[in-house]
């Protein structure tokens, strides 16, 4: 089927180019001379002016153009340097800033603390001698109780050991030879009641 | 064919001798140099800093023309920015109108695309005299070539360059006459075969308008950059 449409299409294609050819009169006009100067007097003519309005108006002007946006492109990309490194220094400004006042704050905040401490220390001193004080007062007494206590149990012993003698045997024994016992007794004891 | 005749528009004009009427080829002409004239004087007139379509279009064109120049034949090519711009839009807007049905394709004469490349030819050989002075001759001489094959080679040399304008005006005439012939064809299949099978040429016409498209841009920039190529020739003496 293929086959026949081809074989069909090139048959009929030369027919046809026999019959393009065929209404043609003599050869190619392009070799025909008849218009040939008037060709070569258009093209000088149309071509020359083209050539100079391009050259003088035309394509200064778009060189000019490309010309400016290059440079207002580059004047641009300058600007925006610029202002990048104006807000970078601001930036720099900026942290100065801050770390100085954190350093400012942290310096306050150490100030206070010494002070505190200071008075709270002052404060502890006096506090610490006073309870020093009382408790030396207080040491004191029960020293003095201590020294007193074995003088007045002794008397306490005497006066006790005559009236029991007194009222068991009714007789009195002399307070002196009592007490002699008495101390003679307690000195024996004395280890034992007062000892460490 | 009737695509490619040249006939007069309006009344017959004289200079001396010479026919210089006005024709369909002149009109083609008139037209493509006013669209680029529009199109970039539009591109040109505000100047804003993200342009708009038509000024990206006429700035895109000015620096891909620009870099091209620069990638050929260096910085010293500058001055002859605007002619070898001028010459390419020529050239490309010439292709495109030929583009359009029932329009005149400009470059598929010969010899206008010969007259374009002559005087590029001769302009390029008389800059390459003035930069150089005789020492220009040596392009025909290239280094580190046996003293044996000298001759022969200055001989090709010499062939070579002779043939530049030669070929630069064969290779664009004949790539735009073989494009629109071609589709002239394919458009008489279409005819001939009628609806049974005139659907396949016709698909190949379609793909073909867009491969013309293309060999339209295509042509119109080989012809700036050989003319960049054959400059930097000129401009800087390697060999």
């Amino acid at each position: 089927m293929i086959k026949k449409i081809v074989f069909q299409l090139f048959f009929f294609s030369f027919l046809s180019i026999k019959k393009v050819f065929a209404a043609e009169s003599g050869g190619m006009p392009q070799l025909n001379p008849e218009f040939w100067v008037s060709q070569i007097f258009w093209l000088t003519l149309t071509f020359g002016a083209l050539y100079l309005i391009l050259s003088k108006i035309i394509l200064p002007k778009i060189s000019a153009n490309l010309e400016s946006r290059k440079s207002q492109i580059s004047d641009n990309i300058e600007a925006a340097d610029k202002k990048r490194q104006q807000s970078e220094e601001k930036l720099k400004e900026y942290e100065k800033i801050i770390s100085q006042s954190k350093s400012e704050a942290k310096n306050i905040f150490d100030q206070a603390k010494e002070k505190a401490l200071k008075n709270i220390n002052a404060k502890r001193e006096v506090l610490d001698k006073q309870i020093d004080e009382e408790i030396k007062k207080v040491e004191d007494e029960i020293n003095q109780l201590r020294k007193d206590a074995p003088a007045k149990i002794t008397k306490i012993a005497i006066e006790t050991a005559s009236e029991l003698t007194q009222k068991l045997i009714g007789a009195d024994v002399n307070n002196s030879s009592i007490s002699a016992i008495v101390d003679d007794l307690s000195k024996k004891n004395r280890d034992k009641y007062y000892g460490n | 064919m009737t695509q490619f005749e040249v006939y007069r528009i309006g009344p017959e004009i004289k200079v001396g001798t010479f026919d210089v009427s006005f024709t369909n080829a002149s009109l083609f002409m008139v037209v493509s140099s006013l669209a680029i004239l529009i199109i970039f004087n539009l591109g040109s007139k505000k100047n804003s800093l993200i342009p708009n379509k038509i000024q990206l279009l006429a700035e895109l064109s000015y620096t891909f023309i620009s870099k091209m120049i620069g990638d050929t034949a260096g910085s010293k090519a500058r001055p002859y920015f605007a002619f070898i711009f001028s010459l390419f839009m020529f050239v490309l807007f010439c292709n495109m109108f030929g583009m359009i049905p029932y329009t005149f394709t400009v470059t598929s004469h010969i010899i206008v695309t010969f007259m374009l490349a002559a005087f590029i030819f001769i302009g390029v050989t008389i800059i390459g005299f003035i930069k150089h002075g005789f020492g220009y001759l040596k392009l025909f001489v290239p280094s580190g070539v046996p003293a044996v094959l000298l001759p022969l080679i200055v001989v090709i040399e010499i062939i070579s360059y002779l043939s530049r304008p030669v070929s630069l005006s064969v290779r664009l005439f004949a790539n735009m006459m073989a494009g629109h012939t071609m589709m002239k064809v394919f458009g008489g299949f279409v005819i001939s075969l009628g609806i049974v099978g005139g659907w396949l040429p016709l698909s190949f016409s379609v793909a073909l308008t867009g491969l013309e498209i293309l060999v339209a841009f295509l042509q119109a920039y080989v012809f700036a950059i050989l003319t960049c190529i054959y400059l930097n020739d000129a401009l800087n003496l390697h060999h």
